[in-house]
Order: structure tokens, then C-alpha cells, then sequence
């Protein structure tokens, strides 16, 4: 597996190992819809630190990963895009909406916490 | 030709060492970053514009040397059916809409010539380049020639 997904406290991590194929990142998006309704899961964090290339295709699925798990009642954050990755995307114009990034796994848990703590105190 | 790489692409999974075959030439040219980057970038949507558009065909890498700079032509050919609508493929797709929604427009910036021949008898050849200056001097020379 190409991709490790542990569960910890409300969150899933989502820690991505090597480049992946199209079908792999099909895949991750199926797998992570499941395990959010799995576990009941606030919040999820996928790490693309591993990944050396986003492009339209698979900044398309991290969208539509990030919107399925919304339906499911999970915030999405995406951590470790590289400098060179990030220059690459913007130079793209790519449609990033509506990703949210963090630097690092801290960093996206403090966002996690302060998005889904948010969500509860409006009464959802 | 020495140094060429070519890279048969038949499956989406053909992408991964396409992708790593680009970036590891444009180091070892001496591409500083984010060029294998944005390199490896461009041939990710043009590798996958062939598996959707046709389903088999290559990406070759050529190392390209000039006087004054060095560069990395990336070829992506198929011997598919063709790209009706050539100037449609390239127009931009940033809504989601028009194009062939594949990057190939996004790839095109990564870029610096772009270039896409298209017939229904001889399938489709994406020809793109980065190139580098060797220094400061012969960059700013091009540019003096080219307002000239």
C-alpha cells in the first residue's frame, strides 16, 4: 500500500509513501469517503509530502476528496506540499478551491481543531 | 541518439517512471530548481493525455545543447486517432469547462515552446521544451536580440 492511513483521537492521517499512479489516488479517495463514515472521523490530514508532482489530475482528486468527506461531516487539511510542488501548482493555475494547507502535521491538527470546534459551537 | 530516453506509456501507472525519468534528466543537465519540477509537471499531462485520449504510445527526452544554452525536449507521440480540435485542447480549461480538461493548457505554462501536431493519420505529437541560459550574460543577450 502506497499510502498509510492511521486514525488518531477524531482525525485520520493520511500519510502518503511514494508517488502514486491515477489509480492509486481513485483509489485513496474511495478508501478515505469509507473510513470517515468507518470511524466517524472529524477531521482528516494527507500528508503529499512523498509526492513530486501535482498536477491537474491529481489536484482534481484531492478536491474531490476534500468535498466528499465534507458531505461525510469531515474537514480536510493537506500537508507537506514541497516548495518546488507549490511553484509548479501556481505556475499551473490550478483550480485549488477548496483545499486547505498547513505547513506540517501539527500545524494541520491545530487547524483541525479549530475548524471542527468551530463547527460544533455554530450547532453544526 | 545518445542520452535519449524514451519511455513507452501504456498504462496510467506508466506516468510514475515517465514523471521521475524527466526530472532525473533535467538534474543531471544541470536544471536548477523548480525546473525538474514544473519538467516533470507538464510530462504527468502529457503522458496522460495519451492513456485517455489513445491508450498506448511514448514520451522521449532528449537532451538539447546551444551556444549560449541547454535545454530538455520533451516528445509525447501516439499513433491515435487525432486531436479534432487542436486550438480547442489548448485553449485554457481553468473553468472546468472547454479543452479537453486534461492540463494540457497548464503544461503549456510549465513551458517554455509548445508545440502539438495532430492528423488522424498520424496520431498526435506533443513536442515541449525548457530551456536555460548557461549564465546571466547569454540571457540577457537573447533578450537584447529578441527586443532588437
Amino acid at each position: 500500500m502506497s499510502v498509510a492511513i492511521l486514525r488518531q483521537g477524531d482525525y485520520l492521517i493520511a500519510s502518503i509513501q511514494s508517488d502514486l499512479s491515477d489509480t492509486e489516488v481513485i483509489e485513496l479517495r474511495h478508501e478515505l469517503a469509507e473510513l470517515v463514515g468507518r470511524y466517524r472521523v472529524r477531521g482528516i490530514v494527507i500528508d503529499v509530502a512523498a509526492l513530486d508532482v501535482i498536477d491537474s489530475f491529481v489536484a482534481r482528486a484531492l478536491r474531490a476528496i476534500v468535498l466528499t468527506a465534507g458531505l461525510r461531516g469531515a474537514e480536510t487539511v493537506i500537508v507537506g506540499i514541497q516548495p518546488d510542488v507549490a511553484i509548479a501548482m501556481v505556475q499551473f493555475r490550478l483550480n485549488l478551491e477548496p483545499l486547505r494547507a498547513a505547513l506540517d502535521l501539527d500545524a494541520a491538527v491545530t487547524l483541525l481543531d479549530r475548524l471542527t470546534q468551530g463547527a460544533a459551537e455554530d450547532g453544526g | 541518439m545518445e542520452d535519449e530516453v524514451r519511455v513507452p506509456i501504456n498504462a496510467d501507472a506508466d506516468l510514475v517512471p515517465a514523471r521521475a525519468a524527466g526530472r532525473a534528466m533535467a538534474e543531471q543537465l544541470g536544471f536548477p530548481r523548480p525546473d525538474p519540477t514544473l519538467i516533470a509537471t507538464a510530462i504527468s499531462v502529457v503522458a496522460r493525455t495519451i492513456v485517455v485520449q489513445v491508450g498506448r504510445g511514448e514520451i522521449v527526452l532528449r537532451p538539447l545543447q546551444e551556444a549560449d544554452r541547454y535545454g530538455l525536449v520533451v516528445i509525447a507521440r501516439d499513433e491515435g486517432p487525432g486531436i479534432r480540435d487542436v486550438e480547442a485542447a489548448l485553449r485554457d480549461d481553468y473553468s472546468g469547462r472547454g479543452g479537453l480538461g486534461l492540463g494540457l493548457p497548464g503544461a503549456r505554462r510549465l513551458m517554455d515552446d509548445f508545440e502539438v501536431e495532430s492528423g488522424a493519420e498520424t496520431g498526435t505529437t506533443v513536442t515541449m521544451k525548457k530551456w536555460r541560459f548557461r549564465d546571466e550574460l547569454a540571457r540577457l543577450r537573447e533578450e537584447r536580440r529578441r527586443r532588437a
